[in-house]
């Protein structure tokens, strides 16, 4: 259908900045420097997008409601929100691994239930389970270490990029449960309305992605 | 459980106040008298079916349905989509009709919620089930009466995106060997999970040759050519079938003219075994989700005893008011009739004149309202007949 803009909604920071990094290296006109300003709202024309910066957990929902075309997210956000997206390609970018840690004296016979503090309430519970052990959750925003620290919990499921975080909090691994890259994802009516500009914009991120694991 | 306030209502429940509601009945007329001039006859089923049977048929997952029990303590659903329910008349009460059934419905369905946002747990979705015939020309049938009732509708640009599950099941089965490994891998594809989809495929113990047949599967996306690029892919009798009869059904769609709003995308798995042949989706521009679906469904007939090739195609109501209501200007309400009670017998003589012509208009009594001028303000033509003087005073 119409040549129109492609939205793409991206969370803020430093997964941005790699991904706009990787829309370069696949030939998109984008400018040497983003504004660094609270807009939220990002318009280049030349390159045929509009980004929208978002809330890394919000990135699926925009793409899911079709507000937003495509959308890069961290696999993390996509287990735990389960929304409708088609997820096309592994970006490469952003890699880190969830694990469960706790204080090194943490003791499994001791617990009086097991309590595992998570800003991922849906992924945690869904790997326990498939482990063959039924946890209790304890949903948190932010700052997940505090709570073995402070007795909230025993264990605690975050993501991990050089687990610098949780030996300054002196805390362990116990173990790991996944690789955690950032994912291009699509919207499944624009996967189909605007598959022209969307096929091209996937081919030619794949390239950039090939080549980039070719000179690791 | 907080006390509920007043104004709410379940989760995912939706009013259709008046504006609205005009709209979405005009799209459902356009649709009904769109598929009665093929011949499709409407039918009407209980909004209660038994969990044991068209529950359990639907092609809804069990935890979207709302349950409840009777009194001699049957399970029932509210009915969650209207495949189940023809396909249960189908097979039983007319059973003996002569072949094909064309048949067509409107209705609500139901399905629970756990979020809300987009996802209402009661819409209406008006469609048809063409059953008993297996033959291409009935799919292609199916969904040019799915693009023939978008256009009907008033929407202007759609796409219609065209798969086949009989030729993924053959593929998969195909490289992979097995039924188990094949649904193993077709979830991947329902679940729209293409990264992991290829991760494992280049885990698996299988030929570069191989790999790249199911590499190349995801990229099955796009016009007619993708058909013969599909068949260097498969060899087995199943799998050449399948494209055969997506070549015969867009032959089809290009002698209607209609294969401008269509694609082929080979990857299309909307559910893990409901469906048996061609499946399809519509889209409608400036709309997230899809307008509509459908597809060819030949087992589950078998459900209710009764093995008979089935195809159909649902539209969502709520989701195609959702896309033309952005296009579409609001309507202002047509006449107001102002009448103060000694002329109520004129009034009522001009009124009737009006309503003769097919006019719509609201009669009303002057000390009925508080403030006539902001009353009046929503029609187009407000006429009075109040006072003693005159014949009836119009405005605006």
């Amino acid at each position: 259908m119409s040549e129109e803009l492609i939205t793409v909604a991206m969370p803020k920071g430093r997964i941005f900045e790699e991904a706009v990094e990787l829309l370069k290296k696949a030939n998109y006109p984008l400018p040497p420097e983003f504004e660094e300003s609270r807009k939220l709202i990002l318009e280049v024309p030349e390159a045929g997008m509009r980004f929208i910066l978002a809330k890394p957990m919000d990135v699926p929902t925009y793409v899911e409601h079709g507000v937003a075309d495509v959308g890069v997210a961290g696999k993390d956000v996509m287990i735990e929100e389960k929304r409708d997206i088609y997820e096309v390609l592994d970006l490469k970018i952003s890699a880190c691994y969830m694990a469960v840690a706790s204080l090194p004296s943490y003791n499994p016979k001791s617990e009086v239930a097991p309590k595992i503090a998570s800003k991922y309430p849906n992924l945690t519970s869904e790997y326990f389970r498939e482990q063959g052990e039924q946890v209790e959750i304890i949903k948190l925003n932010g700052s997940i270490e505090l709570a073995p620290i402070i007795g909230l919990a025993d264990r605690i499921v975050d993501i991990v990029s050089t687990g610098q975080t949780l030996r300054e909090n002196g805390l362990v691994e116990l173990e790991t449960m996944m690789q955690i890259t950032s994912r291009f994802i699509v919207n499944p009516v624009s996967y189909r309305t605007k598959s022209a500009q969307i096929d091209d914009m996937v081919d030619r991120l794949a390239e950039v992605v090939a080549k980039g694991e070719a000179n690791e | 459980m907080t006390k509920l306030f007043m104004f709410e209502k379940p989760i995912g429940m939706r009013d259709t106040l008046p504006e609205l509601y005009q709209l979405k009945r005009q799209v459902k007329q356009a649709i009904s008298s769109e598929v009665s001039q093929w011949g499709y006859e409407p039918i009407e089923t209980p909004t209660l079916e038994f969990h044991e049977t068209v529950g359990t048929a639907s092609a809804i997952l069990d935890q979207q349905l709302f349950k409840l029990l009777d009194q001699q303590g049957n399970t029932l659903v509210l009915r969650p989509d209207m495949t189940a329910p023809i396909a249960r008349i189908a097979a039983s009460t007319l059973n003996k009709e002569d072949r094909p059934l064309r048949l067509t419905y409107d209705a609500p369905v139901f399905r629970a919620q756990q979020r809300e946002g987009g996802r209402p747990a009661e819409f209406e979705q008006v469609g048809v089930e063409l059953i008993g015939d297996q033959s291409s020309s009935a799919d292609a049938e199916v969904i040019s009466l799915m693009m023939a009732s978008l256009e009907r509708s008033g929407v202007e640009t759609y796409q219609i995106a065209i798969g086949h599950i009989g030729f993924v099941n053959a593929l998969l089965k195909e490289v992979l060997g097995n039924e188990t490994r094949a649904n193993h891998f077709r979830r991947y594809l329902y679940e729209k999970n293409y990264v992991g989809f290829r991760k494992e495929v280049d885990q698996l113990p299988l030929s570069s040759i191989d790999k790249k047949r199911l590499h190349d599967l995801l990229r099955l996306k796009g016009g007619p050519e993708v058909v013969n690029k599909a068949r260097e892919l498969v060899e087995s009798k199943e799998g050449k079938a399948s494209l055969d009869q997506l070549e015969q059904l867009v032959s089809v769609l290009e002698t209607y003219e209609l294969a401008d709003n269509m694609m082929i995308d080979l990857n299309l798995v909307m559910h893990m075994s409901y469906y048996t042949g061609t499946v399809f989706e519509a889209y409608s521009e400036g709309l997230g989700y899809p307008v509509g679906s459908g597809g060819r469904y030949d087992q589950l007939l078998d459900q209710f005893d009764h093995h008979e090739p089935a195809t159909g195609f649902g539209l969502r109501l709520d989701r195609l008011t959702e896309a033309l209501g952005k296009e579409k200007e609001t309507t202002t309400k047509e006449i107001c009739l102002i009448f103060s009670h000694d002329r109520r017998k004129e009034a009522m003589l001009k009124t009737k004149e009006l309503r003769g012509e097919g006019k719509s208009v609201v009669m009303q009594e002057l000390t009925g309202v508080d403030n006539v001028d902001a009353y009046s303000a929503q029609f187009q033509d407000v006429i009075y007949y109040i006072g003693t003087n005159g014949n009836g005073g119009t405005s605006k």
